[in-house]
């Protein structure tokens, strides 16, 4: 095992490395027989070990409570049953349902009803928080107005799971809810939000009853077409009465998808066929 | 419900139900505490390990776990119970069942006998009186062979899951995750794309481009779009060339009806793809994924533990004649299975308790960042299911799910395992990976820089592309 030559002669590196800057696959990694080559096994640790501590991380209340406050006329600040973050991961009971003190804020209000309840939670990442929620917010809202909806009062909360959204839903009166939430941490996006949408927000709603849209993120799905999505949603439960599977997303929502061969080299267009 | 009570030295354990007895002799899982309704002490489920192994298996047709008048699945399971097919085990207590599995009795022949007679509550019970070695030795006798373009399950057979998941379903993105994979080896269990969302035109379109590929490219495999099962019925009434017909499933009714389906509706997806003729080799047209806890997370688990719960859903998936099954074992989170030890285990349970019941199982190998495990835990799980003759794993670039967010087995780790255990891809597709000049068996990757002449074209389509995007304004 002397110097690069040898090196380069064990490792085989692939030829359609560069097919990379079409997606953040860990594709072409190259080959040690047939395992992986020591740098790409490296550098998976590495994103691990990042995602691992995304997981931890400790929502910036302070900081995400002056943007709300700025957009909506009423900011809450609310905390899930779950104390810590250790107590979250073991127990997701805890995490759906809103501690004493919360509800009794919530109990506080003036009794009242909204078109929607929006509600801004860590989840599994308070980094995709951080990082997407206010401007996917300003995206959203202004399609919400658009509907002619008004959005009710926000609400910040720690250490919640997505069923959260329904008893806060409950106590706002809302007609339907939204649930900004951090999603798991990907090696390759600790930064990713998503939104669940649910017509009738209240305790006891099965996930069956929810739409989801995931991975919203700068390298994922746009603010601008998640927003557009979650009107095309708010639009459909109207008409529905109801969400989830029975709401079927049947949206011109343009993906990157196209028809599926514009730009799919494994597809290239026949020439000379009969 | 009859009490159950053991007797050790003296002090009297106590059990309300079978159920309870059940869930207190379950080898230690965070779900399961969360429940409630775990072991009080090591002892105690020691205790209920042995209060089990003296139970006759009999008693699980008299006792049902859920009543039969509450649920679809316990109808299902009694319903279609086989006693001619049970009498040769019909005598036997669990402990007893463990020995007979085994004893030299149990071989590839007298156990597909057997199946029909099995009940998910039989094989769990039995499961958990046994070591990660039985677990691996047991399943590996089973025979479960599924076909519908090729052959899935043969004996020193491993197949591969294709999973080229993109989080916008990007065209040219899963084209690249695709390429990568096949020019690895792997894809020949399925193609398989887990869509960004639902929409039912996004997933004609990519049921329409999976099909174009394995056209084109003459793969002797099948593709597949996991979507709910009423999306993949509409795909099939528009016209979308579908393979085979996906659906996540759970063992109560009630958790079903958390992912909005029933056994009719999975009737009727199975009716839709069947009614398209695809297969060329066999008519196995359904998918299925399970995972223990999904029925606590639905809050539909009747205080019964998760794996008991994990098992009743392989008696709604052998109900349709799946081509695959998978147990995504790491994938529901900390909660219910918390660090790499309770992953193996239960990776191991779930592909015996499958495979008793006749099940064609693989194993989508994987955890989460939430959960204390890592890449060695992953290799352990892989290593041992490919000693108990697991039927396929999944296949993703380096690891990374970057649709998904979570970890799940590489393309190298199935070159790994069938370079370690010589085993082979399903015939079909060894073949073409072989005539392709991809990979040959007992060499590996059978090419380095230069592409086979199958894919000598793709790189420079690939360059056209990009060129091309970057002309236009």
């Amino acid at each position: 095992m002397s110097g690069d030559d040898g090196q380069r002669e064990i490792t085989v590196d692939n030829p359609w490395q560069r097919l990379r800057e079409l997606t953040d696959a860990r594709i072409g990694l190259g080959r040690v027989g047939g395992s992986l080559p020591t740098a790409a096994q490296l550098a998976f640790q590495m994103d691990h070990a990042r995602a691992r501590d995304a997981v931890h991380m400790a929502l910036d209340t302070e900081r995400l409570m002056p943007e709300l406050d700025e957009r909506f006329a009423l900011a809450l600040r609310l905390h899930s049953q779950a104390a810590d973050r250790s107590e979250y991961l073991r127990r997701p009971d805890l995490g759906r349902r809103l501690s004493e003190a919360s509800r009794q804020e919530l109990a506080r209000l003036p009794a009242g009803s909204c078109d929607v309840s929006i509600c801004v939670v860590d989840g599994l990442s308070a980094r995709a928080i951080h990082e997407q929620a206010i401007p996917f917010l300003d995206a959203a809202l202004p399609e919400i107005e658009r509907l002619g909806l008004s959005p009710g009062p926000v609400a910040l909360v720690e250490q919640g799971r997505v069923a959260i959204g329904d008893p806060i839903g409950e106590a706002l009166g809302a007609r339907m809810s939204v649930v900004l939430i951090g999603e798991r941490p990907g090696l390759s996006s600790p930064d990713s939000l998503g939104l669940y949408f649910t017509w009738a927000p209240r305790a006891g709603r099965r996930d069956s009853e929810r739409n989801c849209i995931s991975n919203i993120r700068p390298r994922g799905l746009s603010y601008a077409n998640a927003a557009r999505l979650l009107a095309y949603l708010m639009r459909q439960a109207q008409a529905l009465g109801a969400s989830g599977v029975v709401l079927k997303d049947d949206s011109e929502v343009d993906s990157r998808l196209g028809d599926g061969r514009t730009g799919n080299f494994l597809l290239p267009p026949v020439t000379g066929a009969p | 419900m009859a009490e159950h009570t053991i007797d050790i030295g003296s002090r009297r354990y106590r059990f309300d139900s079978l159920g309870a007895l059940m869930a207190a002799a379950t080898p230690r899982r965070s779900g399961d505490e969360l429940a409630g309704i775990a072991a009080a002490s090591a002892e105690e489920r020691a205790a209920a390990q042995m209060a089990l192994a003296e139970l006759p298996l009999r008693r699980f047709l008299e006792e049902p776990l859920i009543p039969y008048e509450e649920d679809e699945i316990t109808r299902l399971i009694l319903d279609r119970h086989d006693r001619g097919a049970f009498a040769p085990v019909a005598g036997l207590s669990v402990g007893e069942f463990r020995n007979w599995l085994l004893s030299e009795r149990a071989d590839g022949e007298s156990l597909a006998r057997l199946a029909p007679g099995l009940t998910p509550e039989m094989v769990a019970a039995v499961s958990k009186l046994m070591r990660v070695q039985d677990l691996v030795l047991a399943a590996r006798k089973c025979r479960v062979v599924t076909r519908f373009r090729n052959t899935i399950g043969l004996p020193g057979r491993l197949s591969t899951r294709l999973q080229p998941n993109h989080p916008t379903d990007d065209a040219s993105g899963i084209a690249a995750s695709i390429l990568d994979g096949l020019l690895y080896a792997s894809g020949d269990a399925v193609i398989g794309i887990n869509p960004a969302g639902d929409n039912t035109g996004t997933v004609v379109t990519l049921l329409k481009m999976l099909d174009e590929i394995i056209a084109r490219y003459e793969i002797p495999t099948q593709s597949c779009v996991l979507t709910h099962v009423t999306t993949a019925i509409e795909a099939i009434e528009r016209g979308a060339p579908t393979d085979l017909v996906f659906q996540s499933i759970a063992g109560t009714e009630a958790a079903n009806r958390g992912f909005g389906i029933d056994l009719a509706l999975l009737r009727e997806g199975r009716e839709a793809a069947l009614s398209l003729h695809r297969g060329t080799l066999g008519n196995n047209v359904m998918y299925f994924e399970t995972g223990q806890g999904s029925a606590l997370s639905a809050d539909a688990h009747h205080g019964l533990d998760q794996q008991t719960l994990e098992a009743r859903a392989y008696a709604v998936a052998r109900e349709f004649e799946p081509l695959l099954v998978n147990t995504v074992v790491g994938f529901i989170g900390p909660e219910y299975l918390f660090d790499g030890k309770q992953i193996i285990r239960a990776g191991l349970e779930d592909h015996f308790c499958g495979k008793l019941l006749g099940v064609p199982m693989g194993c989508d190998i994987c955890y989460t960042n939430h959960a204390e495990a890592d890449q060695d835990d992953m290799d352990m799980l892989l290593t041992l299911l490919g000693a108990a003759g697991c039927h396929y794993i999944m296949g993703i670039p380096g690891s990374d799910d970057i649709m998904l967010n979570y970890q799940t087995t590489s393309f190298h780790d199935a070159l790994y395992l069938r370079q370690v255990l010589g085993l082979r891809p399903a015939p079909e597709f060894e073949e073409w990976l072989e005539t392709s000049g991809i990979y040959r068996h007992g060499h590996g990757i059978a090419f380095e820089r230069e592409l086979p002449a199958r894919f000598q074209a793709v790189l420079g389509q690939a360059q056209a592309d990009a060129t091309g995007e970057e002309a236009a304004p």
